[in-house]
């Protein structure tokens, strides 16, 4: 079993069209407690990465991650292309050594999601986006095999995202804000959970 | 004449970055490389890649390059362009921690006496030293 070309281009369009519009979402939430340029940022880095969809689709699974991580570190112009831009770079290396989609596809995201902790010299709890990242992972493995997988990294998704609110920054530029973090759902864990979601509501499509 | 450590400053405001570089070419010289970069792609503020990997380029230096930074995304994203360096280039470029301005003209005077790069980053660091 392997991902079809097509299913892989539909995904990711979806994945970038939903970035995009939600852009204004996530400079709102980026105002409140880090520069205000997350949105903007993530959407000139999902364009681009539309704006290469044919070719990225026409690429091998693995290739096609890389240069889609290699697009994001291009032209988002914040931390959040680094960041974003390691997770696929990983993702695609992993993809290259032996890992397929979608059998382990828990395995490869895990990579991603490291990759994502070791460029950001950041773990899980500290309002970033590891805290949906890594809740994620984590049902991939638990619930890996199960009928309501899909359903269950949505809900999974959801709720770390909110569950950021209550934290406190100690990384990044809402690290700065210190108590006055409290209380604001972080814009990378948005972005996160948008990217998550945009991939299950894809693949709940296609059952 | 000898090589010195090159230096470059990004920071997130193309201003910020080319007034710190006149202030470490006013109070150095011109014998160390300077170069600088800020902005995003689009030329709003923010950081970008590709213009941090010419500007290391740019400025290369047999003895490796410095790069001063001003905030995470700045730092974050010079990271990634010092690993998508050349293989042989990578190992010479270090990203300094450092508060910029002062950062940049500390580092600048240590390479211009020749310096090794591991001095040069040591130098700039005392500043963040508590």
């Amino acid at each position: 079993m392997s991902v079809q070309p097509e299913t892989f281009k539909s995904l990711l369009k979806a994945a970038a069209e939903q970035v995009i519009a939600s852009a204004p979402e996530l400079t709102s939430l980026d105002q409140a407690i880090g520069d205000g340029d997350h949105g903007t940022n993530m959407k000139r880095g999902f364009e681009a990465v539309l704006g290469k969809l044919d070719a990225i689709s026409a690429q091998p699974l693995d290739e096609a991650f890389k240069t889609i991580g290699k697009t994001l570190v291009m032209t988002v112009g914040g931390a959040s292309g680094p960041l974003y831009g390691s997770f696929f770079l990983a993702a695609g290396e992993a993809l290259s050594h032996d890992k397929h989609l979608p059998d382990d596809l828990a395995d490869v995201f895990g990579s991603a999601v490291n990759a994502v902790s070791a460029r950001g010299r950041s773990q899980a709890g500290e309002k970033t986006m590891l805290d949906v990242l890594v809740p994620v992972l984590e049902t991939l493995r638990t619930a890996a095999g199960q009928p309501d997988l899909i359903a269950r990294v949505r809900t999974t998704a959801a709720e770390a995202v909110e569950r950021t609110a209550p934290m406190q920054a100690t990384k990044g530029r809402a690290s700065f804000l210190g108590a006055r973090s409290v209380g604001h759902v972080d814009p990378g864990a948005r972005s996160s959970c948008v990217l998550v979601q945009a991939i299950c509501a894809g693949l709940e499509g296609r059952q | 004449m000898t090589d010195t450590v090159g230096i470059v400053i990004v920071s997130h405001s193309a201003d910020i970055a080319k007034g710190t570089a006149d202030m470490v070419r006013q109070m150095v010289g011109t014998e160390v490389k300077v170069a600088f970069c800020g902005g995003n792609p689009d030329g709003g503020l923010g950081t970008s890649v590709p213009l941090i990997i010419d500007a290391i380029n740019d400025v290369w230096s047999p003895k490796g390059v410095a790069v001063l930074v001003d905030l995470g995304g700045a730092e974050t994203n010079s990271e990634m362009a010092v690993e998508m360096l050349e293989p042989e280039r990578r190992d010479l470029v270090v990203v300094c921690n450092a508060p910029i301005v002062e950062g940049a003209v500390m580092a600048a005077t240590e390479a211009a006496g020749g310096s090794s790069l591991a001095q040069v980053k040591a130098v700039a660091e005392e500043l963040s030293a508590d």
